[in-house]
């Protein structure tokens, strides 16, 4: 902390030069496309939503897909969840039975060559393609984060801005109710659902959960919103005769939506978690219907024998919920108006030789 | 403000009732109690049913039956709350009673570690923004951010657990092993403490070499087997702590702080053998609590001896120091009960357990024994708690400080010249926890209401347990005794986490209008 000295120094002095880069950067550009650059400078977040729009279209272009039994897609991958080819015996070392034909080494290396195999990762216990099994989960995550995603982002920033600008009794009245939900388990309306209508599917549940999923976003952005209203802009909006739609649209709303894409992205992230977690308690996407969680959940005392059955759900559900993270992350950085990025050597020396010759100018 | 907080409660109240009618009457409407009976060939099913339904008034209709179950629950502003009965024929304050320990103690400890390393991993980003350390705390903590509990935990049990374990039979670390301690640990502090390109690489020397050479220490000495600190080494950290203590509180410059944290690290260096023959001769939690307490006031009394002026943070930095240290007298007590505890039957040398809350086998009149015990079952799921929610408060520590720092007070108090250990832990750092403590107080009751996963992972019975019960069993009462608690632990923690923040934020008023 102490040796953080020196380094602030360097800092203040050079923020002149720095605000001179930054500024000269964003000139004549919209804040779009401000927001725009600064995302795509964000090398994590540009290679992690490479990896989301990757796995989507991969993991939802691997099976048959049927739109209201009209519109028909066959799959790449040869076999389906419901496919049962026979069990692999033999060829799989410690005895075990249908063993991952996935191989990343190189045939002069030894190996068996880079390739997927008849069954890449594995079968379960009857003989069922776990990789199509694998697939068909992660279809069900990523349909059910993007449902919760929506919903609570919709609900909770609706609540949250109108409760935190006008304040009083509306912010009372909503905030009670954000309690309200609050209080009651998901997981209760979810099997009280479930068992008077029969199973709905992955759809319904994420649609529920979402009703459920707003409250701490709600709260968050209402905070963000009573901090903002106090602020010297809005009152200078308000003195030059801005409406309150115009205030919350114009003023307030940019200066939070930092707060709530970033809010949002862990939404998605816990929506992920949160279905496969309740999956794998039993209380969420339940058989015949396929759900990482669910796969977890049956194949985790398997794991020393056959730990691919373990691996790969758990592989796809991480990469996914990393994903939305860093994304999350690269938005936030570039939403945020005070955000500078970081001034490389290069560009304070050129700034700083560009002062001395305008000096030397003058 | 005290009209506030009555109307906030009444309020609450309502808003418990309505959800608890909604949640009775679904739940009631959601599955009958009696259809397993009803699908049985036992000769006097008829008679089971006549009784359940007795018991459990099944006859009264859901929305009436609720009030019945409301009127028992009332009972707790008279002192006599009565909860129900469960279907298994106890009643469920009981069952309840046996569940909340069990749930405080699996989460309590996670979520105390969590808050302190995450706070002081994103603080320490955040001074190093744009670092390596930064970028690589941030990917760790994103990456914990996106592990499933049930998946972390079955390679925690895997891998930690049973290898450990396994480890134990033969306790010497392997060469590779030494290294990589040696390596991340020289890593990780050169990158904290950062500073010049020669700094940073002896810090990185120093770290590195003290952290394998320990460890190859551990290695020969078989210190796995019978771990202890005594007092030499206990001396010694405690004279560490009271520096650190000092130096984060008030700054080592303050001369009468650092003599009363350096006094108090002798008075617990001193206090080793008379505590532990307290632990010895009266075993139990209150001889710890009462060596506390003494160590503690001393630390009051010597912290105003030496002040003259300016006593409040002298006092906080010696009972800081005080605190910490004595926890080493506890920790030192419990490592020298590890190699009997590993000598006993019920545990044979496989001291880290992967399921249950305690061994059943194990004899439990040895106080010290009975808590080691607990400490080890505690041992996974603490660390997997710990794993997936310290991310969030190193993000949340992180993001607030960062925007702290770049108010106009900071640059004041910088101008002010004041030193940058001022500026951060007292103008900084107090800024920064004002939004963090409300997050933490809504935190903790979500956990507890959130264990269920974790329990139902590690084969705890706590409440989530109890929760999962009722919502299989159609077991109403059971259900709504677990809610009861959850919900009524939510609505509070969000009272008390809107009176705490404006309480430390005076710009938020409470109270006006609403």
């Amino acid at each position: 902390m102490i040796s953080k000295k020196k380094n602030t120094h360097d800092a203040s002095a050079s923020t002149s030069g720095e605000n001179a880069i930054a500024n000269k950067e964003v000139e004549g550009l919209s804040q779009g496309q401000i927001v725009r650059r600064r995302f795509f400078r964000h090398r994590a977040a540009v290679f992690s939503l490479g990896t989301i729009i990757f796995i989507t279209v991969f993991v939802f272009t691997a099976l048959d897909f049927r739109f209201l039994g009209i519109w028909h897609v066959k799959g790449w991958w040869k076999w389906s969840p419901q496919d049962l080819p026979e069990l692999r015996f033999g060829d799989c070392p410690n005895d075990t039975i249908g063993c991952p034909t996935i191989s990343f080494r190189p045939k002069f290396l030894g190996g068996n060559g880079i390739g997927l195999g008849d069954h890449p990762f594995g079968q379960d216990d009857i003989g069922r393609d776990f990789f199509a099994l694998v697939m068909k989960g992660t279809q069900r995550s990523l349909s059910v984060m993007i449902v919760i995603g929506a919903l609570g982002a919709t609900i909770g920033t609706v609540v949250g801005a109108i409760s935190g600008f006008y304040r009083g009794k509306v912010d009372a009245i909503l905030m009670r109710f954000t309690d309200f939900i609050i209080t009651i388990p998901a997981i209760i309306i979810g099997s009280v659902v479930g068992f008077h209508f029969g199973n709905l599917g992955a759809m319904f549940l994420a649609f529920y959960l979402g009703l459920f999923a707003w409250t701490g976003l709600s709260r968050l952005v209402r905070g963000e919103f009573l901090t903002l209203r106090e602020r010297e802009f809005v009152d200078a909006a308000r003195v030059a005769g801005a409406s309150n739609r115009r205030i919350i649209f114009k003023h307030i709303l940019p200066n939070a939506v930092g707060v709530i894409i970033v809010s949002v992205t862990l939404l998605m992230s816990g929506a992920i978690l949160l279905e496969t977690a309740l999956s794998y308690i039993g209380f969420g996407v339940v058989e015949p219907d396929v759900s990482l969680g669910l796969l977890i959940n049956k194949y985790q005392d398997s794991f020393t024998t056959r730990p691919w059955l373990f691996w790969y759900p758990g592989l796809f559900i991480i990469s996914i919920a990393l994903s939305i993270n860093f994304i999350g992350d690269g938005l936030r950085d570039a939403f945020d108006p005070r955000q500078r990025r970081r001034i490389s050597k290069k560009e304070r020396q050129e700034s700083a030789t560009a002062r001395k010759l305008a000096q030397a100018n003058d | 403000m005290v009209a506030f907080i009555l109307r906030r409660l009444g309020i609450l109240g309502v808003i418990l009732f309505g959800s608890s009618f909604i949640l009775y009457n679904l739940a009631a409407i959601s599955g009958d109690p009696l259809s397993d009976l009803r699908l049985s060939n036992d000769p006097n099913r008829d008679f089971l049913i006549a009784s359940l339904t007795r018991e459990l008034q099944l006859d009264v209709p859901p929305p009436a039956r609720y009030f019945l179950w409301l009127k028992g629950v009332l009972g707790i502003f008279v002192g006599q709350p009565n909860f129900g009965m469960s279907r298994d024929g106890s009643t469920v304050a009981h069952s309840l009673a046996l569940a909340i320990p069990v749930t405080i103690r699996l989460v309590l400890a996670a979520t105390i570690f969590a808050i302190v390393l995450g706070i002081a991993i994103g603080i320490v980003t955040a001074l190093r923004q744009y670092s390596r350390f930064d970028y690589s705390m941030t990917f760790v903590s994103f990456l914990m951010f996106s592990l499933p509990v049930f998946w972390v935990a079955v390679l925690l049990k895997e891998y930690l657990a049973i290898s450990f374990n396994n480890f134990l039979r033969d306790p010497k670390v392997p060469l590779t092993f030494i290294l990589g301690i040696g390596l991340f640990s020289a890593v990780f502090w050169a990158s904290v403490i950062g500073g010049t390109k020669k700094k940073f690489w002896a810090t990185f020397a120093i770290a590195g070499g003290s952290a394998a050479a320990l460890i190859t220490l551990f290695s020969l000495t078989k210190w796995f087997l019978n771990p202890s600190l005594g007092p030499i080494v206990i001396g010694a950290l405690a004279i560490g702590i009271a520096f650190g203590v000092t130096q984060l509180s008030v700054g080592l410059i303050n001369k009468a702080a650092l003599k009363a944290s350096l006094t108090m690290a002798g008075v617990v260096f001193l206090a080793y053998f008379p505590a532990n023959w307290v632990f010895d001769n009266h075993p139990g939690s209150l001889s710890v609590f009462g060596i506390y307490s003494v160590i503690i006031a001393i630390a009051v009394f010597v912290a105003l001896t030496y002040s003259k002026i300016d006593r409040g943070p002298i006092v906080r930095t010696a009972v800081l120091t005080a605190f910490i240290s004595t926890g080493l007298l506890v920790v030192d007590k419990f490592m020298q009960t590890w190699k009997p505890y590993m000598e006993t039957d019920a545990i044979n040398y496989r001291p880290v357990p992967t399921i249950g809350q305690r061994s059943d086998l194990l004899d439990t009149s040895d106080w010290w024994l009975s808590s080691l015990d607990v400490v080890t079952h505690l041992f996974l799921p603490t660390l997997a708690l710990t794993l997936i929610s310290f991310a969030g408060y190193i993000r949340y520590s992180r993001g607030t400080l960062l925007e702290v720092l770049n108010q106009d007070y900071i640059r004041t108090a910088r101008a002010k010249g004041l030193t940058e250990r001022t500026v951060i832990m007292r103008h900084a750092f107090r800024n920064t926890m004002i939004p963090l403590t409300t997050i933490m107080v809504v935190d903790f009751a979500g956990v507890i209401g959130g264990a269920l996963i974790t329990e139902s992972v590690f084969g705890w019975s706590g409440m989530g347990t109890l929760f999962r019960q009722g919502l299989l069993g159609y077991d109403l009462n059971l259900l709504m005794g677990v809610f009861f608690i959850t919900a009524s632990l939510s609505v509070i923690a969000n009272l008390v986490a809107d009176l705490l923040y404006s309480a430390l934020d005076p710009r938020i008023r409470v109270g006006t209008g609403a």
